[in-house]
């Protein structure tokens, strides 16, 4: 869209008198970008160049003086040591199983909200408020409210049933972790899936309707292929909030009984620890990580940005 | 059979609604509910309602008040999103009415920042407010909220720009209007309700941002998230209390969430999806 409406504005209106040359009009077009541009390289690629730097030193905080070069000994010891390598591991089950987890449920929801029915707008902010409560809040309700062995309502409803009480978070504690979550996100899923159905071609599905085709064909030859966009948008987008979720694996179980996810242990070593250089050096590989998922999601946002592109 | 067909999904629907929004529902009960109501097995659905639960977390009988962390959260919240606004919307000009050259290579390197985990470049962010005395600064907060906000608002903005015709631009620059007052006497007012989507987002990030304000405030800056920490460990009965802060903290983002329905997907999925 912006290609297009935005290229005949590159001629300039030129005053008559004292004609700029051309690079100050560069420059000039430049400008409005630049406070922007210079802000976020300062505060977002200076730190991690900093980080890039610290992870090849021996640093432990307490012992200022003992600081070292240590070449790669940091990553060395990041990835023999059994609690963050568990916590590598901890961060792709917890992003996979929410992730997926919310996408499918999105999904179903999205389809039920996709038909009109009495209460529609109701139903929707209904759903959509989990996703409106502070992150901490959020953690906080499911860990004391719904959780608590004795008094939260999982048990309490479970207490009518005559079924058993057990203790959610001891007992399954990444799932009790991976169950707030998914209750969040959920929301963000369906935003992003309704939206899709309701981009589709629907002259098309009439007419594969009148055609004969059941509803269960439709959805599989018509409505799935054209969500494939938006699961994958919708995927990409809650993985990269989800790998770095800190506040879930803080507030419900403060990182123990193994849910301590990557962020979690990062915070760890360095604010608890102090190991600086080690905090640094599994930063790093958070980053790398990062970086192979969002080269997937940067692919997935740019389609969709040269198709809206295209389109006008 | 269609009858059915129509009733069912809308059945289901509303179930699924009702189950979703449960725990709220059950939360703000709970939070009318005196300390000795609200911890029970089976829960008590019926109890007498009160406000102690509020009375509490507001520290009206003594204990420590929310109103410093609310304040800071407040002013977290709103310098970081007028400073978002501030940067973003004319480099989004520059992005999209009047684009510079390369200017996907440019759209692309602020979304790839959001995609840096913010712990990889937390800690030296903390020696650096350490050595600069800035640790417990709330305007600290205000500069990595800003940072950690102005990707999506470029990319909102740019999307919410693009919609305003160029003709009317052109039309101001030709009657010698200059940059500053085109952008605020005619994109502004045209791009008005998605610049303020963009604000409602970027104000919600915000409130509910805990990392940095967990490392790098402590006492004087402490911000709403951080006071919930508090809540983490449960000590005697406190559960009505934990439900009305909960439930207060998270009034604004519920507001500003709603305020914004309309534009919430096309945020959130950073203008991909309208």
């Amino acid at each position: 869209m912006t290609a297009t409406t935005t290229a005949p504005s590159a001629a300039t209106p030129v005053r008559a008198q004292g004609r700029p040359n051309a690079r100050l009009r560069t420059w000039a077009t430049r400008a409005p970008l630049l406070p922007a541009l210079v802000f976020m390289i300062t505060v977002t690629q200076l730190p991690f160049v900093a980080t890039l730097v610290i992870s090849f030193f021996d640093w432990n905080s307490l012992y200022p003086d003992a600081r070292s070069f240590a070449g790669l000994a940091n990553y060395g010891e990041v990835l023999t040591d059994p609690d963050l390598r568990r916590s590598v591991w901890t961060t792709v089950l917890l992003t996979v199983a929410v992730v997926l987890a919310s996408l499918v449920l999105g999904l179903l929801l999205a389809l039920l909200l996709d038909r009109r029915f009495r209460g529609r707008g109701l139903v929707r902010t209904l759903l959509i408020a989990p996703f409106l409560v502070v992150p901490v809040a959020a953690a906080l309700l499911w860990k004391h409210v719904l959780y608590n062995p004795e008094y939260g309502l999982f048990n309490g409803l479970l207490h009518y049933v005559g079924g058993p009480q057990p203790d959610w978070i001891s007992k399954t504690p990444l799932l009790a972790v991976e169950a707030s979550l998914v209750w969040q996100w959920t929301p963000f899923m369906m935003l992003i899936l309704l939206a899709g159905l309701q981009s589709r071609d629907h002259q098309q599905i009439e007419a594969a309707r009148v055609d004969g085709a059941s509803d269960w064909q439709i959805f599989r030859h018509l409505t799935l292929p054209h969500l494939r966009r938006y699961l994958e948008l919708g995927a990409l987008l809650g993985s990269i909030y989800i790998v770095q979720n800190f506040d879930a694996v803080f507030t419900l179980t403060s990182g123990g009984l193994g849910t301590a996810n990557l962020p979690y242990t990062v915070y760890q070593t360095f604010y608890q620890a102090h190991e600086n250089g080690l905090a640094s050096a599994a930063g790093v590989l958070v980053v790398i990580g990062s970086i192979i998922i969002a080269t997937f999601a940067l692919r997935v946002v740019s389609s969709l940005f040269r198709e809206e592109a295209g389109r006008s | 059979m269609n009858v059915l067909r129509r009733k069912v999904p809308a059945l289901l629907a509303w179930f699924a609604g009702i189950a979703f929004f449960l725990p709220i529902a059950w939360m703000a009960l709970t939070s009318f509910h005196s300390e000795s109501d609200a911890a029970t097995n089976p829960p008590s659905f019926a109890a007498a309602l009160t406000l102690d639960g509020y009375r509490e977390f507001f520290g009206v009988d003594g204990g420590a008040s929310p109103w410093p962390a609310l304040i800071n959260s407040t002013v977290a919240s709103l310098a970081s999103t007028l400073l978002v606004l501030l940067l973003a919307f004319p480099a989004a000009y520059a992005l999209s009415i009047r684009p510079v050259r390369k200017w996907t290579d440019v759209l692309f390197f602020f979304l790839s920042t959001k995609m840096l985990p913010v712990v990889a470049g937390l800690l030296p962010i903390y020696l650096f407010a350490k050595d600069a005395g800035l640790l417990d600064n709330i305007w600290l907060l205000v500069v990595l909220h800003t940072s950690m906000n102005l990707p999506i608002a470029v990319w909102m903005m740019r999307s919410f720009l693009a919609e305003v015709p160029v003709a009317v631009i052109e039309a101001a620059q030709l009657d010698g209007a200059r940059l500053p007052t085109v952008l605020a006497r005619v994109v502004a007012p045209i791009a008005a309700p998605g610049i303020a989507a963009t604000a409602l987002i970027c104000f919600i990030f915000s409130w509910n941002e805990l990392l940095f304000a967990r490392v790098l405030t402590g006492v004087v800056a402490e911000t709403a998230p951080v006071f919930l920490t508090g809540f983490i460990t449960s000590q005697g009965l406190f559960l009505a209390k934990v439900c009305a802060a909960s439930l207060v903290i998270s009034l604004p983002v519920l507001a500003a969430g709603f305020a914004a329905q309309d534009k919430l997907v096309q945020g959130l999925s950073l203008g991909a999806v309208k």
